[in-house]
């Protein structure tokens, strides 16, 4: 339990390093990948993972702060992301990458609708169909494609903290 | 019988047939015969050479592949270093020109105090257009201080901590900048969008705007400080039941490119907040 949480400093410090830097800048139209809730749905997925919302939190208050949007939109979208992972995890493992899809499908699309909507509400009008086509769609088709990487990595990070137990 | 010619006469004799070799052979007539000859040795000499160093290159050949092995090793490490070091300095080149052409605009508006940043990250938000500079509040930056480079204006400083601060590009959705087309003098509003296009606002049904008018910042409202330089018009669209103009806009900067950024520290932005009336209870 405790060295997920030790873990989570270096492994999301290092993602939101990577996001600003490298990622953000890969774009498509105008979407961009988001690593660090690639990161949060697969290790939401892992079974033996006990402190994805620790992780949640944490990310949620890391990107908020690193962000020009609020820092509760992050929180609240990451949060969700690891709530669907967690509800995913338990009842489609046998299919570990078509969990993950779903997570990151729905998870983007309520990230970034949480940010639309803030923005359109507090900031300045947005148009929806322009932002869809623009951003949201996009980010979207980024995320899906890290999500077999980015899974894969996760898992073996997950079983190298949390190994199976054996059973004698 | 045994005939036997005196000793003087066989020396004379000898003498007679060499000095007519002699005489033959400086008269030219032995020279097929010495070509021939020549050309015999030669071939000779040839044929024994190479077949020495045929032997000599496979008795050596085995030594010489690996000494030929650790020097190429030896100088594709080099190769490499070299690569590096090319790669570095090209690097180095386009910073000092970038940050050459900071500093002669820098020289060219002396009524500015500048801090030169570099840009080291992009929000993680794809609906916000800010980036993440490498100086802050250490380095005297604070929130509201105009942005630019030698091409013009980029934005200005959104945030601030000790050693970063985050900054609003212009082609931010939520930005806006009071500017004036430089040939009509005529005010209007630069604002952002989600795809990062810029376009002008609230330009008056009368004003004169046309494709390449110059836009610069006009210092209305206090944000930014005047005569910065914006962009050009693009477009133009004037619809008769509309209340304004309104003109698409080239900017000046490229902001695919932004690398380094001056931070203008000696304008303090107006804080007009306090004027805004707000409902009364």
């Amino acid at each position: 339990m405790r060295r997920g949480i030790l873990v989570a400093i270096p492994v999301l410090g290092l993602a939101t390093m990577l996001q600003t830097s490298i990622v953000g800048r890969i774009n498509l139209l105008n979407g961009a990948a988001d690593l660090v809730l690639l990161i949060l749905a697969a290790w939401g997925l892992q079974e033996r993972v006990r402190n994805a919302w620790i992780w949640g939190a944490a990310a949620g208050l890391l990107v908020g702060f690193v962000s020009g949007t609020p820092w509760y939109v992050y929180l609240v979208g990451y949060l969700v992301v690891v709530g669907m992972a967690r509800l995913l995890a338990h009842r489609v493992w046998q299919a570990p990458l078509l969990a993950m899809f779903t997570v990151t499908l729905i998870g983007t699309l309520v990230l970034l609708m949480l940010t639309y909507l803030e923005r359109s509400l507090f900031e300045v009008s947005l148009a929806f169909n322009l932002s869809f086509v623009q951003i949201i769609l996009p980010s979207i088709l980024l995320n899906l494609l890290l999500a077999i990487p980015v899974h894969a990595l996760i898992r073996d990070l997950a079983n190298r903290l949390f190994p199976a137990e054996v059973v004698s | 019988m045994k005939t036997s010619f005196p000793r003087s006469l066989q020396t004379v004799i000898i003498a007679l047939v060499a000095v007519g070799l002699v005489a033959l052979a400086l008269g030219g007539y032995f020279n097929p015969v010495t070509s021939w000859f020549t050309r015999l040795t030669i071939d000779a000499q040839t044929w024994i050479s190479t077949r020495y160093l045929a032997v000599a290159d496979f008795l050596t050949v085995p030594r010489d592949v690996a000494s030929l092995r650790q020097r190429n090793a030896e100088l594709e490490v080099e190769v490499a270093q070299l690569q590096t070091q090319v790669i570095d300095l090209q690097q180095k080149v386009t910073e000092t020109n970038i940050l050459s052409a900071l500093v002669d605009f820098a020289r060219a508006n002396p009524e500015y105090s500048y801090k030169a940043a570099a840009i080291i990250g992009l929000d993680p938000s794809p609906f916000l257009r800010y980036v993440i500079i490498n100086i802050g509040s250490n380095q005297g930056i604070l929130p509201g201080m105009p942005v630019v480079t030698d091409k013009g204006l980029v934005g200005r400083v959104d945030a601030v901590i000790a050693e970063a601060a985050r900054v609003q590009l212009m082609t931010d959705a939520a930005s806006a900048v009071n500017v004036r087309l430089q040939s009509s003098d005529t005010e209007a509003m630069l604002v952002g969008s989600v795809t990062g296009d810029l376009s002008l606002d609230m330009i008056s049904q009368d004003a004169a705007v046309t494709v390449g008018d110059v836009v610069l910042t006009s210092g209305l409202g206090g944000s930014y400080p005047p005569n910065l330089l914006v962009g050009q018009v693009v477009s133009v669209r004037k619809l008769d039941y509309e209340l304004f103009q309104q003109a698409a806009i080239q900017p000046n900067v490229d902001f695919n490119q932004l690398g380094f950024l001056l931070v203008i520290t000696n304008f303090a932005p107006v804080d007009s907040a306090p004027l805004i009336a707000t409902p009364g209870p």
